[in-house]
């Protein structure tokens, strides 16, 4: 116990320090972790040792932790919509990538099959790196950014295939025992248990874990809703191991399979503070787990095949990049940005070596080639972007609208109850489609099934609104519970200042404190109702339709010019008087002014008593001065 | 026999003398059809198909509504918008009011005189309600001379009672087929009409 204090000490508080300075000095927060992890790896103070594999395993599940909240992301419409960038673009990367890289590796002396496994292991681009780092400069959203995450995607999707195609490979090579029962097994047998487990994922995520969560959101703990994203995430990281097949592809699974569920923005945001942090955790473990003493003993072999590889990605990027119609600043960034050898190298590495098709020499010089380019990637971002890209000149133009990675809504409708609903259909039928968010799993559930693609969670939290596009809305309709209203309009007002704010109000109480919450569109739930009906009951007594429908007009907007001079004088009042003694103090005012109040003012129709008073008045006084 | 409709427009009725002295000699008949346009559709939402039905269905339609800045009152003006459609009244296959005849009832609070060259409005009522008759013979109907009830200003009860007795004949006419546009024809002068029989 003592001992993981003291580890967690180490970690936390070197985070800490160097991540702020990276980020002060303009270096990104990854390079911040990797430094950090440098820093307190064996090699230089020695905080931590022999431990960093077993913490390298452990951090390794901030991988499988993004990886789940990517496909979670994958919704596949979005998928569909993209299916040419990252078929084409992700396609030709893998492609090229492993065939110059396969080449490289031939000359250097190694069997066809060890050759073709080296290659697709190099051909993968790091995931957490690229992403994180463009999101910290919020380059997510340009051309390069959106192509980026198209190849990666390609990546991540064809690590699965390529785990199944090395067993294969490993059937004309020698094969070493050991390991899992997976090993034991003939090539075409193990090609079978991936597909099966595959299958597994799949099925299990949208016949058991949705139903599921829907029992677990009923409950109203939110601690319960975290511990089950938790237990997904690592039960299917445990499946996954298991038989053999890396867990973060089986997680990437099950968030492409629960991407389309309900309960997609509140995972999100559960799992996101611990994906951030493990992320975290997962850099500085490479940083700690590059090998100096290998590097040292033959330096020049090891930093100049890890540049060779980089500059080899880097041009086959540049190439696609080019073909693709990216612009040279934004080509730049594609290829500095996904230049490095990835997280999944790690993975496939380790796989092959278990195959025995690489020996040990061979995969601790890529492990360490991978570790040192990931921690380069940071340095060649910030010379791209210091240095090359001023010399391009141009940056990108605002935003292309048509080829968006993700569609956003305009409107977000929190609380999709009866009020929410309603508002909802009226947008609907008028071709605006919102994004729907409710805490009633219930409700969530039965709208489901009526169609409405409406979302589980706590609009309240900022995490919720941030993953369901509040950055990018223009509107929020507040409609949920109006005790809960203060709190979510003032998480709109800090975190979202730019979103225009309708909210919903119980009463003129309700009213009040989002007055002072300085909200300028407020809707009192039962105001419109009840002057329809007080119309109704006048129209029923004999007055005019028309003229019953315009003394409501006229007495809303009338209550509403009242509710803000009250507002105005209502702080001092409330000093002594409290609640229901208030509410009554203010109807009695409310009262006494409405006895004054003519409905009927300037309205006289062409043909009132008053007119033909007036004009006979009018003669008169001609008269008697004429 | 033909069928009458009566579309009548005013968004205080209960502050209108003459119109509800006028309302109240409407002949009970079933080729009559009375439409309260403002008690039908207090928020100026028309339904537009059962407008354009009951159009259908009858050969006078009698815009009965007061004058409102030498126009009609709002209602009717959004009454025309959406109902007289495009395709349906007018445009290609617009032929639904083919044949048909408009007739307006009209309340001025200026007296006849002010509504002539020399008066005090410069023009006479026909001229003001030029827009209408276009609209009229647009949609393919006829144009029927008005029924003007003016100087509501000044007009005393028994008058009103007498101009309200002429306006339930007139519907009556036209109801029986008794009043015809020939009847009309050459009746320019509006005051003519309020004092002359059928």
């Amino acid at each position: 116990m003592a001992s993981f204090l003291a580890d967690a000490v180490v970690y936390l508080g070197a985070a800490v320090l160097c991540v702020p300075v990276a980020k002060r000095l303009g270096l990104g927060s990854v390079l911040g972790y990797l430094l950090a992890g440098v820093l307190i790896g064996p090699f230089l103070l020695g905080f931590i040792g022999e431990e960093g594999k077993d913490i390298m395993h452990f951090a390794e599940f901030g991988v499988v932790m993004m990886l789940f909240l990517v496909g979670l992301e994958l919704e596949p419409a979005l998928f569909w919509r993209m299916r040419r960038q990252v078929l084409g673009l992700g396609g030709a990367q893998v492609a090229l990538t492993t065939v110059l890289l396969m080449a490289l590796t031939l000359i250097a002396g190694l069997p066809w099959q060890a050759a073709l496994a080296a290659g697709l292991a190099l051909s993968m681009s790091s995931t957490a790196i690229a992403l994180q780092s463009l999101k910290e400069k919020g380059l997510s959203n340009t051309a390069a950014g959106r192509c980026s995450f198209a190849v990666l995607l390609f990546q991540d999707i064809a690590v699965i295939p390529i785990l199944a195609l090395l067993p294969l490979l490993a059937v004309a090579a020698p094969v070493t025992g050991g390991g899992t029962w997976i090993e034991g097994l003939p090539g075409w047998q193990r090609t079978l248990v991936v597909l099966l487990a595959v299958g597994a994922v799949v099925g299990l995520g949208r016949y058991v874990v949705v139903p599921l969560l829907r029992v677990v959101a009923r409950t109203h703990l939110r601690e319960l809703f975290v511990a089950s994203a938790l237990l997904l995430v690592v039960g299917i990281a445990l499946l996954m191991e298991t038989v053999g097949l890396s867990p973060a592809l089986g997680t990437f699974l099950a968030g492409v399979v629960l991407a389309n569920s309900e309960y997609k923005h509140e995972l999100e945001s559960d799992l996101d503070p611990f994906k951030g942090l493990l992320l975290g955790l997962f850099f500085m473990a490479v940083g700690a787990s590059i090998n100096f003493p290998l590097i040292a003993e033959r330096p020049v072999l090891i930093v100049g095949a890890t540049l060779l590889v980089m500059v080899a990605k880097a041009a086959v990027l540049l190439a696609i990049g080019r073909r693709a119609g990216l612009a040279t600043d934004q080509n730049l960034l594609f290829g500095a940005g996904l230049g490095q050898v990835g997280e999944f190298a790690f993975v496939l590495l380790a796989f092959i070596a278990q195959l025995g098709l690489l020996d040990g020499t061979w995969t601790d010089g890529l492990m360490a080639l991978t570790a040192l380019s990931m921690t380069l990637t940071p340095l060649v971002m910030l010379f791209n972007e210091r240095v090359l890209l001023p010399r391009v000149g141009t940056t990108e133009a605002p935003e292309r609208a048509a080829d968006t990675v993700e569609e956003r809504n305009r409107v977000i409708i929190a609380g999709f109850g009866h009020f929410g609903s309603t508002v909802g259909r009226l947008l609907r039928a008028s071709g605006v489609h919102a994004t729907l968010l409710d805490n009633d799993s219930d409700q969530v559930d039965l709208l489901r099934k009526m169609g409405f693609k409406v979302y589980y969670g706590d609009a309240t939290r900022h995490d919720l609104l941030e993953s369901a596009g509040a950055a990018e809305a223009e509107v929020l309709v507040c409609a949920i519970a109006p005790e809960a209203a203060p709190a979510l309009v003032d998480t709109v007002k800090r975190h979202f200042p730019h979103l225009k704010l309708l909210v919903r109000s119980r009463n003129r109480m309700d009213a009040y404190e989002l007055m002072d919450q300085g909200v300028p569109h407020i809707y009192r739930e039962s105001i419109d109702t009840a002057l329809r009906l007080g119309a109704d009951v006048l129209h029923e007594l004999g007055v005019r339709a028309h003229t019953a429908h315009r003394a409501a007009l006229r007495f809303r907007s009338y209550d509403e010019a009242a509710l803000k001079e009250l507002a105005a004088r209502r702080g001092d009042k409330q000093e002594y008087l409290s609640g229901v003694r208030a509410a009554i103090a203010e109807q009695e005012e409310l009262l006494r002014k409405d006895i004054g109040l003519d409905l009927d003012d300037h309205d006289h129709a062409w043909d009132s008593q008053e007119m033909r008073d007036g004009i006979a008045a009018a003669q008169r006084s001609t008269r008697a001065t004429g | 026999m033909p069928r009458v409709l009566v579309l009548f427009a005013h968004p205080r009725l209960e502050r209108s003398r003459t119109n509800r002295a006028l309302l109240k000699a409407l002949p009970a008949s079933d080729r009559i059809t009375f439409r309260d346009l403002y008690e039908l559709y207090p928020d100026m939402q028309v339904d537009v198909r059962a407008e354009q039905d009951l159009l259908a269905a009858h050969d006078v339609v009698v815009l009965h509504h007061p004058l409102y800045w030498y126009s009609v009152p709002p209602l009717l003006k959004q009454y025309i918008d959406l109902v007289y459609a495009f395709g349906w009244a007018y445009g290609p296959g617009g032929t639904a009011l083919k044949g048909r005849t408009q007739f307006h009832v009209v309340t001025t609070g200026g007296g006849a005189d002010a509504y002539s060259s020399a008066g005090f409005h410069g023009h006479t009522l026909q001229e003001f309600l030029l827009p209408l008759k276009r609209t009229a013979t647009l949609c393919g109907m006829q144009w029927a001379p008005p029924f003007a009830v003016q100087g509501t200003h000044r007009v005393d009860d028994s008058e009103l009672e007498r101009i309200a007795q002429r306006y339930g004949r007139l519907l009556q006419g036209w109801a029986e087929g008794t009043l015809t546009l020939e009847h009309m024809s050459g009746t320019t002068d509006q005051h003519h009409l309020l004092t002359s029989a059928p």
